[in-house]
């Protein structure tokens, strides 16, 4: 490891004490943080995996009907069926707060309160396989978006938990070892000079007590 | 009031209409590149697109994955399941933990 450019005073060695300190504090709540954000991150992807499962088969089975719908009506008559939806949908965006990781939270809220307006056609001209089709989306919906949250936050922590590991490591790794190995040189080098001085002093003690003495 | 988009070829995303969200049929990855942009800057926090139309805007879909909105998330479309959905989250799993230990 590279020993930090400093000059080898005592000053520095107690600069560097406190910073050394407050790099370990740093470290520890950094692993913590990594810690609690990937046993989250996991609940969330298990989560994730789970909805996206069932929202993709539905979803699968939604465009089967839809298939069958298309078949059996006209394309023309199929989207003027679905030209006008009655229902309009609004979404109320909320953010919380997951270790630092700001997650998007969505609230669905519907133009009109009624669950059958979804139908935005007469059911005389169009076919029951578009019922199915409609009916079955409308079904996940609610698990769609709740897939939609999770999917968001997961990358979002994804991303966080990334930069956190790179921070632990780069403290754990690197800011850490060359506190301690400029530390250790400090004090070598401050108890070296703290040693030549005292050598230096006996041996001046010595000729002036030859010089007083005569021995 | 955030609202929210579909964008897709046409039998794929039509039956969303019917619960209230917006539907864009597009395909052409050009044109759903620019869409994506347009909607991020408008108010839509969620964009659901069919993994057929997300195919060619890999780069777009990628630029908004750090960002808070709009999420941006993949269904199967009327041609099925590619799985494209799928190994996105084991990417994020590969990206955060280091190696993918989801079960496949």
């Amino acid at each position: 490891m590279a020993r930090l450019n400093v000059n080898p005073t005592r000053m520095e060695l107690t600069n560097l004490k406190k910073k050394l300190a407050s790099a370990r504090r740093g470290h520890k709540l950094l692993k913590d943080k990594r810690d609690e954000l990937m046993r989250r991150f996991m609940e969330m992807v298990r989560e994730n995996q789970r909805l996206r499962s069932e929202v993709e088969a539905a979803i699968q089975q939604a465009n089967a009907h839809m298939a069958v719908a298309g078949s059996v009506m006209q394309t023309a008559q199929l989207e003027t069926a679905l030209m006008l939806p009655k229902q309009e949908l609004q979404l109320d965006v909320h953010e919380q707060n997951i270790m630092s990781v700001q997650i998007p939270v969505f609230n669905t809220k519907y133009k009109t309160e009624n669950s059958s307006d979804i139908y935005s056609y007469g059911t005389a001209f169009t076919s029951s396989d578009l019922d199915e089709a409609v009916r079955s989306l409308s079904e996940i919906f609610p698990k769609l978006m709740r897939l939609a949250e999770v999917e968001k936050s997961c990358q979002l922590m994804a991303d966080e938990i990334e930069r956190t590991r790179r921070r632990v490591n780069a403290l754990e790794h690197i800011m850490i070892p060359d506190y301690e190995e400029t530390i250790r040189y400090i004090t070598m080098k401050l108890s070296e000079n703290e040693r030549s001085t005292a050598a230096g002093l006996m041996k001046v003690k010595n000729m002036v007590l030859k010089k007083a003495h005569h021995y | 009031m955030y609202k929210a988009a579909v964008i897709g070829d046409r039998e794929s995303v039509s039956g969303f209409a019917a619960l209230g969200l917006s539907v864009f049929p597009e395909s052409e990855p050009e044109k759903v590149s620019r869409l994506i942009s347009r909607l991020a800057q408008n108010d839509f926090a969620v964009i659901f697109i069919t993994e057929a139309a997300a195919a060619g805007v890999y780069d777009t879909i990628v630029r908004y994955r750090n960002t808070k909105l709009p999420a941006i998330i993949l269904i199967p479309g009327i041609t099925g399941n590619t799985g494209e959905g799928m190994r996105n989250l084991h990417e994020s799993v590969e990206k955060a933990v280091g190696s993918d230990i989801l079960n496949h």
